[in-house]
């Protein structure tokens, strides 16, 4: 009976079972080549294995031993494939080698660290070194922004109805030309216990994240659609500026915004010069050739990009909340201002030398 | 697809293209530090559109899903938006915070989550057998790194996510939906059509970040061919000796070799017949019916051996035409 059961169960898992291969030994072989081939596939079949392991994800039940020698057998295969391709006439088995190696290759040579390690460098010095990195273009930035600014605020002066051209509707609600005082300052004080203010917090974190991408990703037109995407969003800024200028409550408009707008406007003038400075790239791309100066300067501000991400999502949590519990125009200055010069000492005076500085 | 020919024949035979032989201009060799020359072959834009396609049908899938999750459990605390100083007000705001979230994460992360794996590739990517990789500068092959998969994924929000946003806009706003469709078609289709225009298939995510989509193979290692007995030149059937002349060897080059190794692997018996039938003809042999496998295995192994001494002697011989 359990003899009986015992090769039951051997032939179904025979089935399952790959067909079992002989080992063969070198000697067997009529080919120099074919001994050559299999003095050595124990090895390549090692690292078959160990590859296949690796790209299923399964990188913690991978011995230390085969990790280790995983850049050994991606040498020995590499070798074997340039002595196979001189000695041995054997297609199948060069073409298995080319794509041995090859997957071995990606391995070896693949990312240098995990996502886990990247954040932590990131956080540590890459990030603000790839913000000092953009250099002139953030200047030509926050040049674009003041002047955006300036000119909405200067075409409204002059004709009010651009306001309406300016601000789209979902925004001027009540905030139109002609609104009193008393309607104005409604809209920037006492709406604490106002509801659902998270949810507002994290749709305007997604809004916001994808204009700003797109502010970046627009870059490669030469950067053109950045700069206008820039000018037009600062002129909006200017034309409300203005409106609430001429019922003397600019000081406490500027309060209002400054509690998340620091963030957020720094955030959009980062994004703005990631994607000038791939766009600056892309037209006087040096000596570098064209292809080669765009995907450096894109890898770059790829990492600016990131932060920058990261940034609305502060920027979304203060504007959420912050705004709504602080109600006095000095506190919500204070708490914008410091937020501005947290984030400038950070990126500007926060430098650590090391393998992430000038990437 | 008559691109095989049987070489042994003169006759034009209609056969599959051999697997594995991609066309020279999606070839690119790339030189390993080691100094050992890759062949990588660039995915095909067919490929990769179904790549995409199938990676977009998993991301709605994904968030339908958690929105059908977050539903349920919204219906389990009770779903009230009327009174959002409740409790369960607050559970239900802050499952829409939630449900913003993952949605904003399956739109943007889902690609760079999976690029950045060992395996460079989403699910989509990996149906189709293609990966990412750094693109090469000339012959040095480059390392893909962290920033370039974020690049590529970000520029991906313009070609594929914007023209969207422009019929949206346009709808909400209460504009020209049609004027922003048509708008919205033009700026994809300039997009989606750019791979077309360069030599690398580059999409402009590819061509910032400095990468293109090769594919990715696997083959498993087939059998040695000459461990057989057939393989020293006596049949297990007849038990003759088959010993070739060097004249009877010299007829043949590589690419023949090659075809009949093909034909040898696949071992299918009207194959093996006919290539059998055509070498006795040129060489003037008559072997007995039935043991073409022995007979072919047997000049399989000595055509190779002599082959391969001329190779470690600089001599090499293309095929039947070329002499050596």
């Amino acid at each position: 009976m359990n003899a009986a059961s015992s090769s039951i169960a051997g032939r179904i898992a025979g089935w399952f079972d790959k067909p079992s291969e002989k080992a063969i030994a070198a000697e067997e072989a009529a080919l120099r080549s074919d001994r050559f081939r299999l003095e050595r596939e124990g090895d390549w079949k090692r690292l078959e294995s160990i590859l296949r392991r690796i790209e299923s994800g399964r990188l913690r039940r991978l011995s230390d031993d085969d990790l280790l020698a995983l850049p050994v057998l991606y040498r020995t295969a590499a070798s074997s494939l340039a002595i196979a391709r001189e000695t041995s006439l054997d297609a199948a088995l060069v073409g298995y080698l080319e794509t041995l190696t090859q997957r071995a290759w990606f391995q070896v040579y693949g990312p240098r660290a995990s996502l886990w390690s990247w954040l932590r460098g990131f956080l540590g010095g890459g990030w603000s070194a790839s913000v000092r990195a953009l250099g002139m273009d953030l200047l030509l930035a926050l040049a674009l922004m003041i002047a955006g600014t300036a000119v909405g605020w200067l075409l409204v002066a002059h004709d009010p109805e651009w306001y309406h051209a300016l601000v789209p509707g979902g925004f001027a609600d009540v905030r139109a030309p002609g609104a009193s005082r008393e309607v104005l300052r409604g809209t920037l004080f006492g709406n604490q216990d106002q509801n659902g203010m998270s949810v507002f917090a994290a749709q305007l974190f997604s809004n916001n994240a994808q204009v700003s991408i797109m502010c970046f990703a627009l870059g490669f037109a030469f950067g053109l659609p950045t700069m206008l995407l820039l000018v037009h969003n600062t002129a909006l800024l200017g034309a409300m500026l203005w409106l609430y200028h001429g019922q003397g409550l600019l000081v406490d408009f500027i309060g209002w915004l400054s509690i998340h707008g620091t963030t957020e406007l720094f955030a959009i003038l980062l994004a703005g010069a990631a994607g000038i400075h791939v766009g600056r790239s892309m037209a006087f791309p040096g000596n570098m050739p064209i292809l080669e100066a765009a995907s450096a300067a894109g890898r770059r501000a790829a990492q600016v990009m990131t932060g920058v991400v990261l940034m609305l999502v502060v920027a979304a949590l203060l504007e959420g909340f912050g705004r709504q519990l602080v109600d006095s125009t000095p506190s919500r200055l204070a708490v914008g201002g410091s937020m501005l010069v947290l984030w400038c000492a950070y990126f500007f005076a926060f430098r650590r030398d090391g393998r992430m500085a000038g990437r | 697809m008559a691109r095989w020919r049987n070489p042994f024949r003169r006759k034009v035979q209609a056969q599959p293209a051999p697997r594995g032989l991609p066309d020279e201009r999606s070839r690119r060799i790339v030189i390993t530090p080691e100094g050992v020359p890759l062949p990588f072959t660039l995915a095909s834009r067919g490929s990769r559109a179904a790549a995409l396609f199938l990676d977009l049908v998993m991301i709605i899938g994904a968030i339908v899903g958690a929105t059908v999750i977050l539903v349920k459990l919204a219906g389990i605390v009770g779903i009230n938006l009327e009174s959002s100083a409740s409790p369960a007000g607050h559970a239900v705001q802050a499952l829409s915070v939630l449900w913003i979230i993952v949605l904003f994460l399956f739109r943007n992360a889902w690609f760079l989550f999976f690029e950045l794996g060992p395996r460079g590739a989403t699910p989509g990517k990996r149906i189709t057998g293609i990966r990412v990789a750094a693109r090469a500068r000339g012959t040095e092959g480059g390392r893909l790194t962290t920033e370039a998969v974020i690049a590529r994924n970000l520029v991906r929000d313009v070609e594929l996510f914007l023209p969207l946003l422009f019929i949206l806009v346009a709808s909400v706003e209460g504009g020209d939906v049609a004027m922003a469709s048509w708008a919205g078609l033009v700026w994809f289709l300039i997009f989606a059509l750019f791979p077309f225009f360069n030599r690398d298939r580059l999409r402009c995510g590819d061509l910032i970040a400095g990468t293109w989509v090769v594919e990715a193979p696997r083959r498993k290692l087939e059998q040695a061919l000459s461990v057989s007995d057939g393989a020293r030149g006596r049949s297990a059937e007849t038990g003759a000796n088959y010993r070739f002349s060097d004249a009877d060897l010299a007829v043949y080059g590589e690419y023949e070799l090659q075809v009949l190794e093909r034909v040898l692997r696949e071992g299918r018996a009207d194959a093996l017949r006919d290539v059998a039938q055509t070498i006795c003809g040129k060489i003037g042999w008559s072997a007995g019916a039935g043991d073409e496998l022995a007979f072919l295995e047997a000049y399989y192994a000595q055509l190779r051996a002599r082959l391969e001494t001329g190779m470690r002697f600089g001599r090499r011989k293309a095929d039947k035409h070329s002499g050596g």
